[in-house]
This record gives C-alpha cells, sequence and structure tokens, in this order.
C-alpha cells in the first residue's frame, strides 16, 4: 500500500487487464462484452471509462474490480492475479485493497455516516487510522454530519460518505461505477472534486466508469470502450475534447 | 378485482408458502383434533351399544356393604326371582372389584387402577355369553381362574399354569382355566381382567349369595320394558333398574361428556397455534402490499377505490386461506389417524371403528383458516387501500411513520398496566383470583404484544453490546437490522412470546407446586414407609397384620378413612391410634394437645375450624355412619397437611360404627430407616402382594413429581405446534428481510464480508429476534406462574415460589436454536445472491 503520494503519472501498474474477455450464453445467443481488452491502470492516476451503453465499460471494471468472473484473459491487482482467486480470497482482496464508490450510494442505513465510513476496517477488523480518517472527512467536508444516518443526508452528503468510505481505508485502487449519475450537476461537481483531490493529494488510483463527458473531463485520462474493444484513450481531457470524441463514435456506429 | 387477487397469489407463490404452512397447521391441528374425538366418540358409543346389545335390563345395586340392616347387594333368591318372569330368557348375576395379575417376576401387570375381577357367570349351555374362550375354559372350581388374552399374553401364561392374584386379601394362587376375548370395557381401555368362580367373586367382592348388577335378557318377542316395569317391584330400595338401551344411552352421555373435555383442551391449544399464525400472516401481507406500492397507488390512479383495494387484499388472503385449509384438512385426517395408532403405542386400547369424518369438521376447517387468514390480512389491506395515487409517479416508498407507533404504544402501554394492575390484584385476593388474573393474563398478553415493537429497541440495545464483541461486524448489523422494522420484528417476536409465556408459566407454576409436595414429603413423613393399594383402594386388615410381625418393624400406623357428620356438616377424618401419628406424620398443632385424642377427643384442621368457627373445647354433635348420634370435642387444632384429613380421631371411637375399617395407607417405621433389606422384609410380610405397593419417601415423591412431569410434558408437547409456527414465522421474516436488502447485502459483499459472515449475520438477527420473543415470553410467563401461585399458596403449605431456571435456560436456548434452525435457508440466500445484480437492483 502506497502511503506517501507519488508523482503524478507514475509508472508503476495499480491495476492490469491482459487479453481480458468476457462472453455472455453460447452459440447462437452468445454475447461478448470484452474482446480481448489490455489496458493498465496506473498509480495515483484518476482514469475514466467512457463508451455508450452496451460497450462493455461497466463490464471492464466489474471484472477488473474482482467483483465478476470474466471468461479469458488475466487481471492483475497490484501483484495479485485474480484468475485463480477463490470467492473468499476475492472477498478478501476487495476489501483489503479496493475501495468502491456505487451509484445508488449503497450506504448502509443503520450506520451514522461516520460507521459507515469506517465500515469496510470493521470488516476487516483493522483499527481505523483515525488522523487519516479525519483527513478524508475533512476533504469531503462531512465533520459536522458523522452522526447523521444516511436518510438524514442529502444525495450529494451521501456521495461524499461513499466517497470517505472508499478513500478511508487507503485501498490500492478506487472504482466508481457512475458514481455522479443520481446526484444534481453541482454535487457531481464537488464528488468529483474530492476524487481528482485524493489522485493529486492524496496519491490515491482512481478508476471511473461514467457516460457523462464533464465528469470525464476531472480524469487525467479517458479511455473509450464500443462494442467490448479499447477504441481510443485520451490524456488531459477536456469536456469538450470527449463530447467531439463521443459525437464521432456515434456517428461512425450509425454509418457503419 | 378478483382475477388482480387470483394472480397475485401465484406471483407470490414462495412468499406466501410460509403463511400457507401456518395456516395450514393450524387447520390441521383444529380438524384433526375433531375428527380424532368424532372417532374416538362413535367408536366407544358403539362399543357401549354393542355390550348392551342384548341386555334388556340391568340392575344395579347401591347398596352399602358396611350396612348391617340392610341387604349389601342382590340376592341369590332375588336373581331368580327375576329369571321366572314373563318373557325373561336369562338373567345372569354378576360381581367385581379389583384383582390385580403378577407377571412371573412378581410385578403387577397394567396400571393399578384398570385391574378388573368378576365373576363366571356361566348359562344352561355352561357359557358366559360376555366372553369368548380362545383358549380352554371359563373357572368353575374355586381354585380356578380365566385371563383375558392380552394380560395373559403379558405375563406369558399357559392354560393349565399357576398365577398369582391379588385382591384386596392376601395373595391367592390360582390355576389358569383358560383365556378369553371380550367387549368388557375395562378391557377395551387396556386393563386386565380376572374372572373367578362366581362364589369366589362373591367372597371377595361382596358377600356369599349377593351380586352388585343383575342383567335380563328378554326373550324373542318380549317388551323391554314390560319386563323393566315387573323387574321394579322385587328389587330392593337400594338397588335401580333400567332398560339396556336407556342404560347404553346414559353410558353414550357420559362419554360425550369425557370426549368433549378432551376436545375442548386440544381445540384451545390449536386456537393458540392459530392465534400465533395470525402474526405470520399479517407480516406477509404487510410486505405483500408494500412491495406492490406502486402497482396499488397506480390501481387508484386508474380509478380504483379504496375498497376495491381492500376487497382484493382480501380476496387474495381468502385464496390463500382456501388453499390452505384445504390441504390442512387433508393433513388433519391423517394427524386423527396417526393419534389414534399413537394412543395404542402408548398402551391405551381404543375400540375398533373406521375414521369419522363428518361435516363440521370439514366445514370448521375451511371457515377457520379462511376467515383467520382474511382477518389476519385485514390491517394490511386497510393499509393498503391508503397508499395516495400519487405515490405511482414517485420513486419514494411511503416508509410506515412513527406517528401510528405512538397511538400503538399509548394503546399497548394501557392495556399492559391494566393486565398487570388486574393480575397483582387477582394474586393478593388469594384463591378467589383466578379469573381476575386470567383476564389480567389476556389483557397484559394483548399489551404486550401490541407494545413489543416498543420493547424490541430497547432491550435488543441491551444485549447489542455483548453481540458486536462476540461476533463482530456481523454483529453489529444483525443487531441493527434486528431493530430495523420494529413491527415486523415485533410481530415474529409475539408468535414466540405467545407460546413461552404459556411454556414458562405453566413450568413455573408445575415446578413450584412440585417442589412444594416435595418438601411436604420430605418435611411431614416421619414414617420410613408407605404401604398402599396400587389401585388406589383400600388395604386388607390383614395386611396390617402381616405387616406388624415383620422383622424389624418399630412402628406401624393404619390410617383409616372415615365419613361422619360432625355439627351438620359431612367430614372426612382420619381414624389413627392415638400417639403413633406423631411418630410417623409430623403433625404441627396450632392449638390444644394432639394427647387429647386418647381422652376421645378429635383434633380438626386449621382451614376447616376456622371456616366453621369451631375452637378448642367446642362440643360438637356428631352422626356417624350408622345413623347413631353422639357428641365430639375439639381437643386440638392442627395446620393442613396432605397425608391427613381435615378431622383426626381415635379408631376406637369410629369402630364401633363401621363393619369393615377402611384403610387406605399404612405408614411404617423400621429399625434401621429406609434400607433394601427393610423394604424386602415388608415385601416378603405382605407375601409378595403386587397389587399392595411399598412406598419409601423417594417413591411418594416420584408420584407426585412424576404426575406433575407428565402433564407439564403433555402440554409442552400442544404448544409444540404454536412454536413450529413462530418458527415459521422467523422463516418468513428473515427471508422477507433479505429479499428487502439485497442492494446492501451486496454492497457489502463488493466491500469485502465474506459469505460466511453474511450467513452468520443473517442468522444473528434470527437469534436476535427469537430470543427477544423468548425472553419477552418467560418474562410475563413467570409473573404469571408467580400470580397463579399466589391463589394456590393457601390450599398448598409449604409453598415457595421457585424459578425453575435450568428449564428457563433450555427454552433460551432453544429459542435461540430456532433462530439458527429459522435462518438456515435465508441465510443461505443471502450468501449466494448475485452481488452485481444486487447492487444494480433497485
Amino acid at each position: 500500500m502506497t502511503t506517501t503520494p507519488t508523482a503524478y503519472r507514475s509508472t508503476a501498474v495499480a491495476a492490469r487487464a491482459m487479453d481480458l474477455s468476457k462472453v455472455y450464453g453460447q452459440g447462437e445467443t452468445q454475447v461478448v462484452a470484452l474482446d480481448q481488452v489490455t489496458v493498465d491502470f496506473h498509480q495515483g492516476e484518476f482514469t475514466a471509462i467512457m463508451g455508450p451503453s452496451g460497450s462493455g465499460k461497466s463490464t471492464l471494471m466489474h471484472c477488473v474490480a474482482g467483483l465478476d468472473t470474466f471468461s479469458g484473459g488475466s487481471v492483475r491487482i497490484g501483484d495479485t492475479e485474480l484468475g485463480s482467486l477463490k470467492d473468499k480470497q476475492l472477498t478478501q482482496l476487495r476489501r483489503d485493497k479496493i475501495g468502491f464508490i456505487f451509484q445508488a450510494f449503497n450506504l448502509l442505513p443503520t450506520l451514522t455516516a461516520q460507521e459507515n465510513i469506517t465500515l469496510p476496517m470493521d470488516i476487516a477488523g483493522r483499527k481505523p487510522d483515525k488522523e487519516w480518517v479525519r483527513r478524508v472527512i475533512d476533504m469531503v467536508g462531512l465533520s459536522g454530519r458523522l452522526g447523521h444516518r444516511p436518510a438524514q443526508l442529502s444525495g450529494g452528503q451521501q456521495q461524499r460518505v461513499a466517497v470517505a468510505r472508499a478513500l478511508a481505508s487507503r485501498p490500492e485502487i478506487i472504482f466508481g461505477d457512475e458514481p455522479t449519475g443520481n446526484l444534481d450537476s453541482r454535487s457531481g461537481a464537488e464528488v468529483l472534486g474530492f476524487l481528482r483531490n485524493s489522485v493529486r493529494e492524496l496519491g490515491q488510483t482512481v478508476v471511473m466508469v461514467t457516460h457523462d463527458p464533464v465528469a470525464a473531463s476531472y480524469a487525467d485520462r479517458v479511455i473509450f470502450l464500443a462494442d467490448g474493444r479499447i477504441v481510443d484513450e485520451m490524456l488531459r481531457p477536456t469536456a469538450d475534447g470527449v463530447l467531439d470524441r463521443m459525437k464521432e463514435f456515434d456517428a461512425k456506429g450509425r454509418t457503419s | 378485482m378478483f382475477r388482480t387477487a387470483l394472480r397475485n397469489v401465484l406471483a407470490h407463490k414462495a412468499r406466501l408458502l410460509m403463511t400457507v404452512l401456518a395456516v395450514m397447521l393450524g387447520v390441521a391441528f383444529v380438524s384433526g383434533t375433531l375428527v380424532f374425538t368424532d372417532t374416538l366418540s362413535s367408536a366407544f358409543r358403539n362399543q357401549s351399544a354393542k355390550s348392551y346389545d342384548n341386555v334388556a335390563v340391568a340392575v344395579t345395586s347401591y347398596a352399602d356393604a358396611d350396612d348391617a340392616e340392610q341387604e349389601p347387594g342382590l340376592s341369590q333368591r332375588t336373581v331368580d326371582r327375576i329369571g321366572k318372569l314373563d318373557g325373561v330368557a336369562s338373567v345372569t348375576g354378576r360381581v367385581d372389584g379389583f384383582a390385580g395379575v403378577a407377571d412371573p417376576d412378581g410385578k403387577l401387570i397394567g396400571v393399578g387402577w384398570s385391574n378388573k375381577g368378576a365373576n363366571f357367570a356361566p348359562g344352561k349351555d355352561g357359557k358366559d355369553p360376555a366372553y369368548v374362550f380362545t383358549e380352554g375354559s371359563g373357572p368353575v372350581r374355586d381354585d380356578q381362574i380365566a385371563l383375558d388374552k392380552d394380560t395373559a399374553a403379558k405375563g406369558r401364561y399357559e392354560v393349565g399354569e399357576k398365577v398369582r392374584v391379588a385382591t384386596n386379601g392376601p395373595v391367592r394362587e390360582f390355576t389358569l382355566a383358560g383365556v378369553f376375548t371380550t367387549d368388557d370395557g375395562a378391557v377395551s381401555a387396556g386393563g386386565s381382567l380376572v374372572l373367578f368362580d362366581t362364589s369366589v367373586a362373591q367372597a371377595l367382592y361382596l358377600k356369599p349369595g349377593y351380586y352388585t348388577n343383575v342383567t335380563v335378557t328378554a326373550a324373542p318377542g318380549a317388551d323391554d320394558t314390560r319386563i323393566l316395569a315387573a323387574v321394579k317391584p322385587l328389587i330392593p330400595e337400594s338397588a335401580q333398574a333400567q332398560t339396556g338401551a336407556a342404560l347404553a344411552d346414559e353410558q353414550a352421555k357420559s362419554i360425550e361428556e369425557a370426549m368433549s373435555g378432551l376436545n375442548q383442551m386440544l381445540l384451545g391449544f390449536a386456537g393458540i397455534a392459530l392465534f400465533v399464525g395470525v402474526f405470520l400472516i399479517s407480516n406477509t401481507f404487510t410486505m405483500l402490499v408494500a412491495q406492490r406500492t406502486k402497482e396499488l397507488a397506480l390501481m387508484r390512479a386508474v380509478g380504483a377505490s379504496r375498497k376495491q383495494i381492500t376487497r382484493s387484499v382480501l380476496a387474495e388472503a381468502g385464496v390463500v386461506g382456501l388453499i390452505a385449509s384445504v390441504v390442512g384438512f387433508a393433513l388433519g385426517i391423517g394427524l386423527a389417524a396417526g393419534l389414534r395408532s399413537g394412543m395404542a403405542a402408548f398402551g391405551m386400547k381404543v375400540p375398533e371403528g373406521s375414521l369419522v369424518i363428518g361435516t363440521t369438521p370439514l366445514l370448521a376447517a375451511l371457515g377457520v383458516g379462511v376467515l383467520i387468514t382474511m382477518f389476519a390480512a385485514w390491517l394490511p389491506g386497510r393499509r393498503a387501500a391508503k397508499i395516495p395515487p400519487v405515490a405511482a409517479m414517485s420513486s419514494v416508498h411511503a416508509i410506515a411513520t412513527t406517528k401510528s407507533l405512538v397511538v400503538r404504544n399509548s394503546i399497548g402501554g394501557f392495556l399492559t398496566a391494566a393486565g398487570a394492575a388486574l393480575i397483582v390484584a387477582g394474586a393478593a385476593a388469594g384463591s378467589d383470583g383466578r379469573w381476575t388474573i386470567a383476564g389480567g393474563a389476556f389483557l397484559a398478553l394483548v399489551g404486550v404484544i401490541v407494545l413489543i415493537p416498543l420493547l424490541s429497541r430497547p432491550v435488543i440495545a441491551l444485549v447489542r453490546p455483548l453481540i458486536v464483541r462476540a461476533f463482530g461486524v456481523s454483529g453489529k448489523l444483525a443487531a441493527q437490522n434486528a431493530v430495523r422494522n420494529p413491527r415486523r420484528t415485533g410481530a415474529t417476536a409475539s408468535a414466540l412470546a405467545i407460546g413461552l409465556t404459556l411454556v414458562t408459566g405453566l413450568s413455573v407454576l408445575g415446578v413450584t407446586v412440585g417442589t412444594a409436595l416435595d418438601k411436604m414429603t420430605t418435611d411431614q413423613i416421619k414414617a420410613d414407609y408407605m404401604v398402599v393399594m396400587a389401585s388406589g383402594g383400600d388395604l386388607d386388615k390383614s395386611a396390617l397384620t402381616a405387616l406388624e410381625k415383620a422383622p424389624g418393624v418399630a412402628a406401624v400406623s393404619p390410617q383409616q378413612a372415615a365419613y361422619f357428620q360432625l355439627k351438620g356438616e359431612y367430614v372426612s377424618a382420619s381414624a389413627i391410634t392415638p400417639g403413633d401419628i406423631e411418630r410417623v406424620l409430623k403433625v404441627e398443632v396450632v392449638n390444644g394437645s394432639l394427647d387429647t385424642l386418647g381422652k376421645g377427643r378429635i383434633a380438626v384442621a386449621e382451614k376447616t375450624a376456622d371456616k366453621q368457627g369451631w375452637k378448642v373445647g367446642d362440643t360438637l354433635p356428631v352422626v356417624f355412619g350408622d345413623e347413631k348420634k353422639g357428641s365430639l370435642t375439639v381437643g386440638a387444632v392442627y395446620k393442613d397437611t396432605e397425608f391427613l384429613s381435615p378431622v383426626l380421631v381415635d379408631t376406637e371411637v369410629v369402630a364401633p360404627h363401621q363393619a369393615k375399617p377402611f384403610i387406605p395407607q399404612i405408614f411404617v417405621t423400621m429399625d434401621g430407616g429406609q434400607t433394601a433389606a427393610n423394604e424386602k422384609a415388608l415385601v416378603d410380610a405382605l407375601g409378595d402382594n403386587p397389587a399392595i405397593n411399598v412406598m419409601d419417601k423417594q417413591d411418594i415423591r416420584d408420584e407426585f413429581g412424576g404426575m406433575i412431569n407428565m402433564m407439564l410434558n403433555i402440554m409442552y408437547g400442544l404448544l409444540a405446534m404454536a412454536l413450529i409456527i413462530a418458527v415459521l414465522g422467523v422463516v418468513n421474516t428473515l427471508a422477507m428481510s433479505v429479499f428487502e436488502r439485497q442492494q446492501e447485502i451486496g454492497m457489502l459483499r463488493a466491500i469485502g464480508l465474506d459469505r460466511r459472515r453474511v450467513k452468520r449475520m443473517v442468522r444473528l438477527e434470527a437469534v436476535v429476534i427469537s430470543v427477544f420473543g423468548a425472553v419477552v415470553g418467560i418474562g410475563l410467563g413467570s409473573f404469571l406462574g408467580w400470580a397463579i401461585g399466589q391463589t394456590i399458596k393457601s390450599e398448598l403449605p409449604g409453598y415457595a415460589l421457585v424459578i425453575p431456571w435450568d428449564r428457563i435456560g433450555i427454552f433460551l436456548v432453544l429459542a435461540a436454536l430456532v433462530g439458527v434452525l429459522a435462518a438456515m435457508w435465508p441465510a443461505r440466500s443471502a450468501a449466494r445472491l448475485n452481488m452485481l445484480n444486487a447492487i444494480k437492483a433497485e
């Protein structure tokens, strides 16, 4: 686990997919969700995965994050090869090395914000690093609401709790699945800002699936997927740039 | 609307499963009970009708055999005169009493009270129509007997072998002349029957030449009532004559009465089971309605009225209830058949006969099943109707407001307080307070059930730290999940609480009474042995002489029973030898002195003395059993005890007024106390009589304790049904919870909670809910046990409340096990959830 902020665009790889394939069904009804995808996610980098619906962007994330099984190729988180892991070891890997932010917040309604944030450590039976947790909480601006339950928080606040939860255990990599999908644009911008800050200031590695060009513009790098394949990549993206690129795909998709 | 309801039932098959099971079990219990008791009473009725089939007229003597001035029964002369009447084909005199048969090891065959002896009364053809001999023939010499087939088989006796038979007197050895089968009620009920030659039976049970019963058969074409009219003038005043048909009717009626008691008890337990089921059903429909909020709102939006919505939910419940009832009824018939063979397995013989399946059980089963289900679904149905049409548009589910819980809690608090007050008042009122307690118990139970959602939070919060420490994060999540939906947790826990209230109340009461009786035995019996008849009847005087002669005997104190009228009140008295009584029993004298008994005075038990206002020194007019008058002076007042009648008197005082002493028990003190050798000496002195029990203190204790334990076990068995339904309720609730929390469970799995701990989380939630219900039930049950105990306190000397901690511990462990068991399936399905689908699911 990295504890010191690494330089931007480090060469070390936090997660890697090699010739990753995912196939649903058989014969006639066979659907190829991922078609031999090879991609590296660098440490200390904020990567956005984009693509039209059905492009396989969520599947790619799920496979790399150890949430889903894959049909071929290999996935590696740090030094760990995922393909050979049993459910129990995968669970442990997710618990210790990966953080998650979901579209639907997914907080436990029975726990307070504070308890939700430290839940992964509770599960692991580890004592949270208090200093670090406070820093994370300060960063997402939740200090005043730690005793609140999710039902007493707005959507944006709930997602900030989710961001803090993902950051609090200092995972090697954080995966976000449309983290701003359920938020208004202001709350969304806040959450994205936190994610970017966590990369810049804390050296966190973040991979985020999104269909929103504005959200993607917060990333250091955007990967474009179509029909289960990586079709393009953009460094230091801007919202307009991403939008243009997406339009191109759409046009291609329509003409081809 | 009905079609929608039907579709809904089909769509939610799995979720309705537990409801169907619960209704089914309850209905099976009800219909099983009804079919079983119908079958039983019809079998007994047929049997009694059959046994009086050939009887035109039966005469029974109610004469007092001890009364020297009266004929002791129906004389041979009377029998002969009846035989000569017009229309009489045959007349048979019968006499019967207790007869115990020893097996080759010297042990009594069968239970004491069910062993009967009677005379063999052959007609002109040498046959007695009441008995069909399978081997040998009836006894015709005074050293011969015949045995019923089962008893002969149990004793492994063959015709021609010697059999030891005990009546009230000493044991006698007879030769087995024959083995028979019979319709006699005693044998049908599983007892033993010994047939003696008539003169032997008369000598044993009455007086030579006399009978207790005479049965008359009519010649073809003769009228029973005319014979009855002719018989009546011939018989003594103390005897009664009836036609066979009237007698059969009377017996049928008494069977019916006996059955209705059993019927009501079983139906009571079925009612409890169904009551528990209501909570489960209500929970299920609440969930189904909640899940369908949008759908129902849409129906409202397109124009369905509130009534229609409620009706559609009720119709759905009706369909479910009907299906469950039909299956339950079939199950109930199986249950009735099983019960009958089960009784046979326990040695209770039931007369042959096919299952009687009337329309009443069918209607009752269907009615109860459908109505209970609809009743339980009524509240959820009304709640469904309150869903506003706009809910169809919004994605937010209406969450139960806390406001309604406030109303609920106020009502619950009031009911509980009122119930508790009534219970306490009833307890304070003593033996008159039982009905007050019953009313209070009902109120308190309902109150606690209403209040249980409120109770769930603090009670579970109390144990939360423990669970968290023991099970970490799964424990913490489980404890929180358990209080998440207080209504549902409450309803689930209620089901268990009701069962455990009853179980605990009965246990507290049973164990307390048992302990008191035990203590009484230990405290009050100074003698080493108590000698009684196995039949519960009286001992022959010869037993007394035999015991006095036994080696090592220090004191023998017979206790005779006497009845006389004291100042106009009939009292039962213990006639004893003055000076002896203190040696064998501890008698606490309140006033006066027992020494006065030797001077012809009497002692009166405290309660009787208080009630009648009798004091030491009072002289009371007395009328003895033989109508002789006199007066007796109270010499002492003593504390009531189970081993003495309310009046103590010198045997010498009552002996002149009794033809034959009636000795129910003899106390014996031995040199060296209770030893195996001493016990053997007593048994030997009594001639190794299988019909006489020589009991040491432990035996006496076991007899009381055994009875109480048996009763408790029967109650536990009957309440098991309620508990099974409660378990189904826990399964149901957990399945619902897991289903509703799919997304959460998926997230927990994603962020690193492994399957094992997901399972544990669900399991712990079940355990927390079950144990919570158990704790509430145990608390209320103990309270009720205490209250009812207070009302019997005055009747039971040495009463002290005993909380059976060991049993309560077992109940708690069982409740926890119930939780674990109930969680098995829901926990597994939670652990197997597909994470990705779960997270995506909205």
